[in-house]
């Protein structure tokens, strides 16, 4: 079984009036499937309210599916019994860095997930100095988090759910809020946490250059998956993926337009490196 | 102008009071407060002076940066004293017009002013000394024995500690929308009190708003962190009594002695 398994999920947001009747219904996610692999790196792309942070919220039962199926680590959202469990193996980091640190010092912070799922005392000292190794974070251990950058405080929240031994990490737009120095940071320290120490990453976002480094990805439009395959087919794709208000990364886009203006380059071209061999092979 | 208010007011320093457990600080404050409302002679007021001014002395805070905290409440001192003179029954000492000073007057008003101000610089040391998150980590254990009669003591001082993590934040917030306001002409400086009290407005109206939409985010970054209130929670820092808090105890308890012994022989 797939670490996570969701089989036609549906999630609708249901306005009423005071009268308790239904006044409108928002279908934020309609049937959709996703099948994410232990140690993968998945990214859910998507424009403003296609659905994508409604079903990162699922991933973690902060949210539960209207209708269909939804199975993480083996265990169905469904059932309350595994609500804690689910919580625990699979953590989330949100958009806004502010809204989501906890205690007033960055080491305590680290401290929260571990200390909510009860575990002892010289464990959580262990877990919190690994936390905070792993985002390369350690010498802020005690700083305030008010002192510290954007990108700085997203590490922290990573290394807060780090430090709860999760398998699998869903980040809802962490780099939304950030300066470039910032994105770069945390993504390096995502990628960094997915190669070296196995963890699942779903990444969702609406910035293309974020989606390369994933295995797969999956758009999102109106809260059905429109396409699903590794970034290079993706983005081969760059008139549907305008379709669905997404743009394809700069270098993609030169390619593209090149190929219009006639000169072969092949499809799906990613990195700068790439585009510059296939030109060299060209002339 | 907001980034002034300091809330708490920790005084970092390298000091046995420092080092104490807040809990034990909590204790000997309350006793400490206690004491004040119970000496009446001279003696006691000694015993109560010297008391304050060997913690003061071992906290290594310097006394005018504690002073300082005084100014906010002249005005209240001047209240007690001028009704303490005025207003109590008892033997003339001086007359003047409508008005005269008695001796139990005079007396009234020395002691009161003198308990206000031992109040606040008491009260301070404690503030002073231990940081907030100590502060409402000792309330929690302190008052746990309320969970009993379904006090909320872990929510309630959860709170607190938020609370004190988001001044910052929403101090820094206020400043932003302010800034934004002023670009557009908002006026905050002229004009009497009410109307810049309703200049205040358009300032209070966003800042709620944005304080809702971060409590409501803060919430579900809680959850997805597997809070659930403060059942079967471990700490990272759990509070210990050490030997300096077994002997501080027995010297307030000494202390405490004293100050009754005072008030009943002297």
């Amino acid at each position: 079984m797939n670490f996570i398994e969701a089989r036609k999920l549906v999630h609708e947001y249901i306005r009423r009036d005071e009268d308790d009747n239904v006044e409108s219904i928002l279908t934020a996610l309609d049937e959709v499937n996703l099948d994410v692999k232990e140690g993968e790196f998945v990214a859910v792309l998507g424009h403003n309210g296609s659905g994508k942070s409604t079903l990162a919220k699922h991933l973690n039962v902060l949210l539960k599916p209207s209708g269909g199926t939804l199975w993480v680590n083996g265990k169905d959202t469904e059932d309350a019994d595994n609500l804690w469990d689910i919580r625990q193996s699979t953590g989330m980091v949100f958009q806004n860095p502010d809204n989501q640190i906890i205690a007033s010092v960055v080491e305590e912070d680290v401290a929260f997930g571990p200390e909510n799922i009860g575990v002892p005392t010289t464990e959580i000292w262990k877990r919190v100095e690994k936390g905070l190794k792993s985002v390369g974070m350690i010498q802020y251990r005690e700083h305030s988090p008010n002192r510290l950058s954007g990108g700085q405080k997203q590490r922290v929240a990573i290394a807060g759910v780090m430090a709860m031994e999760p398998k699998c990490i869903v980040l809802d737009e962490p780099t939304a809020m950030l300066d470039p120095n910032g994105r770069r940071e945390v993504l390096e320290a995502v990628g960094q946490l997915n190669k070296e120490k196995g963890v699942t990453v779903i990444l969702i976002t609406h910035y293309m250059e974020e989606v390369i480094r994933a295995d797969r990805v999956y758009v999102m439009d109106n809260g059905k998956v429109v396409m699903q395959g590794t970034p290079r087919a993706i983005f081969s794709q760059v008139d549907t993926l305008k379709s669905y208000r997404l743009d394809v990364p700069q270098i993609t886009l030169l390619a593209y337009e090149l190929r219009n203006a006639g000169v072969p380059v092949p499809e799906g071209i990613l990195t700068r490196q790439e585009l510059v061999e296939a030109l060299c092979r060209l002339y | 102008m907001l980034r002034d208010i300091t809330i708490g007011q920790y005084y970092p320093a390298d000091s046995v009071i420092h080092k104490l457990d807040p809990r034990t600080k909590l204790m000997a404050t309350m006793i400490y407060i206690l004491s004040l409302f119970i000496f009446r002679s001279l003696a006691g007021f000694a015993a109560v002076t010297l008391g304050l001014f060997l913690v003061i002395l071992l906290s290594k805070v310097p006394i005018g940066y504690m002073v300082k905290g005084l100014k906010a409440i002249v005005v209240i001192l001047l209240i007690t004293v001028v009704f303490n003179l005025f207003l109590t029954p008892g033997e003339t000492l001086v007359s003047f017009w409508k008005l005269r000073i008695t001796e139990e007057g005079l007396k009234n008003a020395v002691f009161m002013t003198v308990r206000l101000i031992y109040l606040i610089l008491g009260s301070s040391v404690l503030t002073l000394t231990t940081t907030p998150n100590q502060l409402t980590d000792g309330l929690e254990k302190s008052l746990k024995p309320l969970n009993k009669i379904h006090v909320p003591v872990h929510e309630i001082s959860m709170m607190m500690s938020i609370a004190l993590r988001f001044i910052p934040i929403l101090i820094e917030e206020t400043d932003k929308i302010m800034k934004a306001q002023l670009a557009r002409g908002a006026d905050f400086e002229s004009g009497n009190l009410v109307k810049k009290a309703k200049a205040m407005v358009p300032l209070l109206v966003p800042l709620f708003i944005s304080a809702f939409r971060r409590a409501n985010d803060l919430a579900l970054a809680m959850e997805a962190r597997c809070y659930h209130g403060g059942e079967g929670r471990t700490k990272m820092k759990p509070l210990k009594y050490k030997g300096a808090d077994g002997i501080a105890y027995l010297l307030i308890a000494v202390y405490f002695a004293v100050v009754i012994l005072l008030r009943r022989f002297l």
